[in-house]
């Protein structure tokens, strides 16, 4: 009903006129002069296909038509923005609407900010992976060659910032938690422990959706501060698991349990290049200290990281991350007879390169995900050519491999796919 | 008679003066220089319209409001660079914290993922935003990085020769400036590659009064060796708008301030 709604707001936000050349002005340059409202924004196609047989999906892995329009009006006092796409896929033979961005921001004093509304938010020092960054994602998007924009879901909140000095406080309410766009089958197979093999479309995973306003609700904070040239930062959260990490026994269908963050983060210059420094405490509230069953245990995460130009136009990254679970021994206990058992530690190796080519105009780039512990990971290696300030042309693949069919990155192995996007920017 | 004798007195030593004062140090000319170029007032605003043409004649543009703000001159100095075109740029920020003593540092914000980004400064002599100008050009060579001479002295202009302390780390082999006398400007550099032959120029193709400060409003770099050039023009530049010092902080990444959204 939502996307319905907001597929018709974005239908009568563009007129015919908005397509259609004028004379003089286009259409841009006459909202500007007249209202403005400054208009921004591209239209894309996006075809992609699975490169490994999978009998429960389809062959094709994206195809797609993409028009997204960004409008931005600037009062004196404040600032509204909108930010909509519209979509016509072929793979779920839908046409969708999705509201990115329809925010207004203010300051209410000297020391304090104000946005509220539908909008993407992020913190946090880690590349791909995210610690005390609660706020919610988009895997399938990630996984099937979309541009990385979309691995950030948009959702409806309350931000506010105060600054004191050296000091920022941040505030983000989601007065309706709202979770991550997880691998459900649908679109992706992945591993089910309760079959005990990888399932797509014959089984695609269902969820009680959160609907109940300001009881499931999210809070975000982080405190921030720098000195010398360090950026360092507390973080608290309390809401949900971003993903359905429970399993409701009377209903059979997954549920996001309850889930308090507590982190910490450093970032600075060093050797050369950025080093960075991510803790985090997943503080499963349901989970009884790791004996219940049916919800994933509280867990340590770590993360350090480090980035530095390698070459003319080349820059490097890698990351060292580790996910401990807290109460292994009675999780272990706990689980029932049948079920994979995790490690108590899960290691996990990226590395990025990137290199620009041709006056900056081709990129070059891979990340890769490796885990030495589960033997398995996965390889993006993209390709980026702007054919001139309008038009550019993208492609990529996204790999997954795993010695195990139940391990993070091994459960998606027979999602292996290659795309390719043109793009004209308006 | 007294006083007549006295005012003659001092004519003739203003008339003459110029045929005794030496020329000032190299020193003394390349900081004023720096100075001039780059520290322009207490801080500063500009929009900037650079045309980027390849070997094939084939052009790009780029457009962007900087905003500047000097700590001391010839020192430290904070630099907000806010895109407005072409249009998959628009709105990202590059902002920079610019040290004389130690690495700049450099964050970027994409506003698509609301993503402040922190990156690594190491290599200055890289293309900004993929046009013939770098980093270098755009916020200032360290002067310690070259040792300096002065190669010739005309009515108008000091010529400056630089040459690299560290060789490895750049491409050229030396370069050489031509300063305005009159406003310490440099107006001309020409870069020489490792075998001595020109292949670079960066030059300053207008300058007005601004503010009463002597400012470049139209630039260009030619690389002669690639072909291309890239033209870089700058409109409604101002001086002294009184910028805070927190503009150039994460609060006003997330959210870019007036001075660079009108």
């Amino acid at each position: 009903m939502k996307k319905k709604i907001a597929a018709a707001l974005l239908l009568c936000s563009l007129p015919p006129s908005v397509w259609a050349a004028d004379e003089k002005q286009s259409l841009a340059e006459r909202l500007n002069d007249k209202y403005g409202v400054e208009m921004l924004g591209f239209a894309e196609t996006r075809l992609g296909a699975r490169l490994v047989d999978d009998e429960h999906e389809d062959t094709m892995s994206i195809g797609e038509a993409r028009t997204q329009l960004r409008l931005s009006r600037d009062f004196e006092s404040f600032l509204v923005q909108f930010k909509g796409d519209l979509l016509a896929d072929a793979v779920t033979e839908e046409l969708n609407a999705d509201i990115r961005e329809l925010n207004v921001s203010f300051r209410p004093t000297d020391w304090a900010d104000v946005k509220i509304g539908r909008m993407v938010s992020t913190w946090g020092t880690g590349d791909m992976i995210f610690i005390n960054d609660m706020f919610p994602k988009d895997w399938q998007s990630f996984f099937i060659g979309r541009d990385d924009e979309y691995l950030k879901q948009a959702s409806n909140v309350v931000k506010t910032g105060f600054f004191f000095g050296d000091y920022s406080l941040d505030l983000v309410y989601a007065p309706l938690f709202q979770g991550s766009e997880y691998i459900d089958g649908e679109r992706l197979s992945y591993y089910s422990p309760a079959v005990g093999s990888i399932v797509g479309q014959n089984m695609v995973m269902e969820d009680r959706e959160p609907n109940r306003w300001f009881r499931e609700d999210e809070f975000s904070a982080r405190l921030a501060t720098s000195f010398d040239q360090i950026e360092a930062a507390l973080y608290a959260y309390s809401g949900f698991w971003q993903e359905p990490e429970g399993m409701d026994m009377a209903s059979g269908k997954a549920i996001y349990p309850p889930l308090n963050v507590y982190g910490a983060s450093a970032r600075s210059p060093l050797f050369g290049g950025i080093g960075n420094v991510e803790v985090g405490y997943y503080d499963s509230s349901d989970d009884e200290g790791g004996s219940n069953p049916s919800v994933r245990p509280s867990e340590y995460r770590f993360l350090t990281g480090f980035e530095r130009e390698i070459g003319q136009e080349l820059t490097g990254s890698v990351q060292y991350y580790i996910e401990a679970i807290d109460g292994y021994s009675s999780y272990e206990q706990a689980l029932p007879a049948g079920m994979q058992v995790r490690e108590e530690y899960r290691h996990l190796l990226t590395l990025r390169l990137t290199k620009l080519l041709m006056n900056q105009n081709l990129t070059l780039s891979l990340f890769a995900y490796y885990s030495p512990t589960d033997n398995d990971g996965s390889l993006r290696p993209k390709v980026k050519y702007k054919l001139t300030d309008q038009w550019q042309i993208d492609g990529g693949m996204n790999i997954f491999f795993g010695e195990d069919e139940h391990t993070f990155w091994g459960r998606f192995q027979d999602n292996t796919n290659a795309y390719i996007g043109l793009r004209y920017n308006f | 008679m007294k006083k007549k004798t006295m005012f003659f007195g001092l004519l003739a030593l203003l008339v003459s003066a110029p045929a005794f004062a030496a020329d000032p140090s190299v020193d003394e000319i390349i900081k004023k220089a720096n100075v001039a170029a780059y520290y322009g007032g207490d801080d500063g605003r500009a929009e900037v319209k650079m045309t980027i043409k390849d070997s094939q004649g084939r052009e790009r543009e780029r457009e962007f409001v900087i905003l500047r703000k000097d700590k001391e001159d010839g020192g430290a100095q904070l630099f907000y660079v806010y895109f407005k075109k072409p249009s998959d740029v628009s709105k990202m920020v590059f902002m920079v914290h610019k040290s004389t003593d130690k690495d700049d540092d450099r964050w970027m914000y994409l506003p698509a993922l609301d993503l402040v980004k922190r990156i690594a400064a190491s290599d200055k002599r890289t293309s900004f935003v993929g046009s013939n100008f770098m980093y270098e050009d755009v916020s200032g060579r360290n002067l310690a990085e070259d040792s300096h001479e002065l190669a010739q002295s005309t009515d108008t202009h000091y010529v400056i020769k630089n040459t690299p302390k560290k060789p490895g780390e750049v491409e050229f082999s030396s370069y050489t400036v031509q300063i305005d006398k009159k406003t310490f400007l440099p107006v001309k550099a020409v870069y020489l590659d490792k075998n001595g032959k020109e292949y670079r120029i960066v030059e300053a193709v207008k300058t007005e009064m601004i503010d009463g400060i002597p400012t470049v409003t139209e630039s260009k770099v030619t690389d002669i060796a690639a072909g291309s050039s890239t033209v870089s023009t700058f409109s409604n530049v101002k001086y002294n708008i009184g910028l805070k010092e927190e503009i150039f902080t994460e609060r006003y990444l997330r959210r870019p301030p007036a001075e660079v959204r009108k």
